[in-house]
């Protein structure tokens, strides 16, 4: 049976000021948060670990586990960090999402934090999109005018502050652990793990760092019941997500769906790749994730099925490259992203992503070697957990993924510049409404 | 057409790529620099100029008011580099040093912080930072001959400012809005389905002061300094403005209202507690269908009773 969709975080995106209280409100909003402040938290702590929901933000972490690993309480501070840095390459929901709906996040934080035991939450924003802080900054602000944050919540006795924290504009910060970092004022680099933040981390304090998708898909849980939400998704991989589609694609944008659905599905609600083209390549979860091709279509987007096929499901990223595309122009650009985004804390990542660029050059101006091909997999074998963190082991996706698919255009960089088997001016979009008709795929 | 017109040039120069058919001598590097004022890696410029009674009684007022945000001070730190720039238009000597006293720093703790974010400027920055998306999808959806145009034409390259002072042209990782590629931000406001063309305007536009409007975002772009006081998390009231989402945003959405697709259960929802009592009313909600709150009285939640 075809999978169909499933609006539910998504689902007054079109209201005229979808981003309100009163929107909100109007949408089952805050009703969760008076089911939450009724129930015990260690209760809420199992609903969630029973509904199956897993960590939006790309691992996948059971993310009402996360939330009991926390020691228990000592009287010390608790803390909730939201990581709102959404920035891996092709990953374009929770923005979309804060944007158009920041109450679903406001609402998840305060019901996460009754659960965990926190009153002061943080919700860490890239600071790159400035219309993002003033609505979160906003929809914050509605929220201790309502009653649902601030001292004695919904006559509970709960107390929950909220601080919204603007970042600077890095890459890293989306590692938790080199968010708490930036959060605490310093440079955004990874920490050593152990200590896991759930033990250690803001202030060396028991903090649970969830993604602005996993904690805005709380209230949806709390009330609608954690079998209403296992009964979309797959057996491992319950529940709904929010699918990105980007690039060649007809109709590009936020499909909401069951986790399992396939691109095949997708590309068909989509309007199919661009008209007169076919897919060439795709990533299932931005560019940390190994990239796919046609042979893809049918895997179904669930955490298990995409690493079965040799990739990660990472945040639903869904990337779309037709057959105009240089895969080794593409592989370089987003190796010259890891190498200018890479922290420099460790060396295999410091080193290897500056290496891997300079080969991706040579090979992108058709001047590679015969030894490149190798020596891009040894390095990324040096790199590829050695690394501190995941930029180090992303970096290396791409270009492992690249070289098995389509080894025969890293032997063309070998003599022939990417452009002149390329030409680049029939990737570009500028002409895409008079292409309209529909591939199949 | 040559290559250069599909390379970050002024990230790739010839000797780079010498640099990588050769990775031996340092004699490479020493052509890689570029003019020190606009290079990235400029350390940042001192400066002697102290700030006036009036602008440092504000910078006060306003720290303090960032660091009550927090449990720990330095955390203000972010927010607080934003604030200077807000003030000088970048991250200057005095602002270092305002910041590592307040918090109780070294002004080298601060200058390691405002080193490592590349939303903090080590040179003065134009009144609009335009920012063209290269990272991949963007790049190749269009967004590296949008920014060789803008380039060509403002007669700038990366991280450099018109002379006028009024635009400072920069190349942006993925900024988390693909499918609107390719995409340029203004001041970090969404510029979506941009071309050359319409870059060239955007440029123009905020370049003679006409007021520019963003596709999602407040009804006309703010300075780099209005920007900047807003992220040290001031509030503009501009929230309301613009629109909720974009069209791209909405495409799944549209599409599942028009095929009578919905979440299972849809609006009121089917707790077990609801479906014991829906069932022992004999009202057997079949799986799919469409099962408002207004049709379940007597399951409503006791939470919501309470209200």
């Amino acid at each position: 049976m075809a999978t169909t969709l499933t609006p539910i975080l998504t689902k007054f995106w079109d209201a005229p000021q979808s981003w309100t209280i009163d929107t909100y409100v109007d949408n089952e909003g805050y009703q969760a948060l008076d089911k939450a402040l009724a129930m015990k938290p260690e209760d809420l702590v199992a609903m969630t670990k029973d509904s199956g929901l897993r960590g939006r933000g790309g691992a996948g972490f059971p993310t009402g586990m996360k939330w009991s690993f926390l020691p228990p309480p000592d009287g010390g501070p608790r803390y909730l960090v939201v990581n709102a840095d959404e920035s891996e390459p092709g990953t374009c929901k929770d923005i979309p999402l804060m944007m158009a709906a920041p109450h679903f996040l406001i609402e998840g934080v305060a019901i996460t934090s009754y659960a965990i035991g926190c009153h002061h939450a943080f919700i860490y924003l890239r600071g790159e999109t400035v219309h993002v802080y003033r609505r979160l900054l906003r929809a914050v602000e509605e929220a201790y005018a309502a009653g649902h944050l601030g001292k004695n919540i919904h006559g509970s006795g709960f107390d929950l502050e909220v601080t919204v924290h603007a970042g600077a504009g890095a890459y890293i910060c989306g590692e938790e652990t080199a968010l708490l970092d930036s959060l605490e004022g310093r440079r955004g680099q990874p920490r050593l793990k152990p200590p896991f933040p759930a033990v250690a981390g803001l202030y060396a304090r028991p903090t649970v760092v969830n993604n602005v998708e996993s904690i805005a898909s709380v209230p949806p849980i709390v009330l609608h019941g954690q079998e209403w939400f296992g009964d979309m998704g797959t057996e491992k991989s319950k529940g709904f997500g929010i699918f990105s589609l980007s690039g060649h694609v007809t109709r590009p944008g936020q499909y909401e769906a069951p986790l399992g659905i396939t691109l095949r599905e997708l590309l068909d609600m989509a309007g199919g790749i661009r008209g007169g083209h076919r897919l060439k390549f795709w990533t299932p979860g931005g560019s940390s994730t190994p990239i796919f091709t046609d042979q893809h279509l049918d895997v179904p987007l669930d955490f298990e099925s995409v690493a079965a096929a040799g990739s990660m499901l990472g945040t639903r990223a869904l990337q779309i490259f037709d057959e105009t595309v240089s895969v080794v122009r593409a592989v370089s650009r987003w190796i010259e992203f890891y190498a200018h985004e890479s922290c420099g804390k460790c060396t295999p990542c410091r080193e290897g992503t500056f290496w891997l660029k300079q080969i991706m050059v040579r090979l992108e101006h058709g001047k590679g070697t015969q030894e490149d091909i190798d020596k891009l997999v040894d390095i990324c074998d040096n790199i590829l957990g050695r690394s501190f963190c995941a930029l180090g082991d992303g970096a290396t996706s791409p270009v492992t993924s690249a070289v098995q698919y389509f080894r025969e255009e890293f032997e063309t960089g070998m003599h022939t510049p990417w452009w002149e088997a390329f030409p680049p001016e029939r990737s570009v979009l500028f002409d895409a409404s008079t292409a309209k008709e529909t591939a199949s795929v | 057409m040559t290559d250069t017109n599909y390379h970050r040039t002024d990230a790739l120069t010839d000797a780079d790529v010498r640099g990588a058919m050769e990775p031996t001598g340092p004699e490479d590097h020493v052509e890689r620099d570029l003019d020190p004022a606009f290079h990235e890696l400029t350390p940042l410029q001192p400066s002697s100029e102290p700030y006036t009674e009036q602008q440092l009684a504000q910078l006060n007022a306003d720290s303090d008011a960032i660091i009550a945000r927090y449990p720990v001070k330095r955390s203000a730190l972010l927010p607080m580099l934003h604030l200077v720039q807000s003030i000088d238009g970048y991250v200057t000597g005095r602002g270092v040093t305002f910041c590592a006293e307040k918090l109780d720093l070294t002004d080298a703790d601060v200058a390691g912080v405002a080193t490592f974010y590349t939303q903090y400027k080590r040179h003065p920055n134009g009144e609009y930072t335009v920012g063209v998306c290269t990272n991949t999808l963007c790049a190749i959806m269009g967004g590296d001959l949008i920014f060789d145009a803008v380039s060509e034409h403002l007669g700038i390259g990366h991280d450099e400012t018109t002379e006028d002072g009024k635009v400072t042209l920069e190349r942006v990782e993925c900024n988390a809005a693909c499918d609107y590629a390719p995409v340029v931000m203004a001041n970090w406001e969404f510029v979506d389905n941009q071309t050359p063309e319409s870059a060239i305007r955007l440029v123009d536009d905020l370049r003679a002061g006409k007021e520019v409007k963003p596709t999602r975002g407040p009804n006309r772009v703010c300075t780099f300094k209005q920007v900047s006081r807003t992220l040290a998390g001031f509030p503009d009231g501009l929230a309301d403005e613009g629109v909720g989402a974009g069209g791209p945003s909405l495409e799944g959405l549209k599409l599942a209202k028009e095929k009578g697709w919905h979440a299972p259960g849809s609006a009121g929802e089917v707790s077990e507690q609801d479906q014991a009592q829906a069932s022992g009313a004999g009202a057997n909600p079949q799986p799919g269908e469409e099962f408002s709150s207004a049709d379940s009285d007597g399951s409503v939640p006791p939470a919501k009773e309470a209200e």
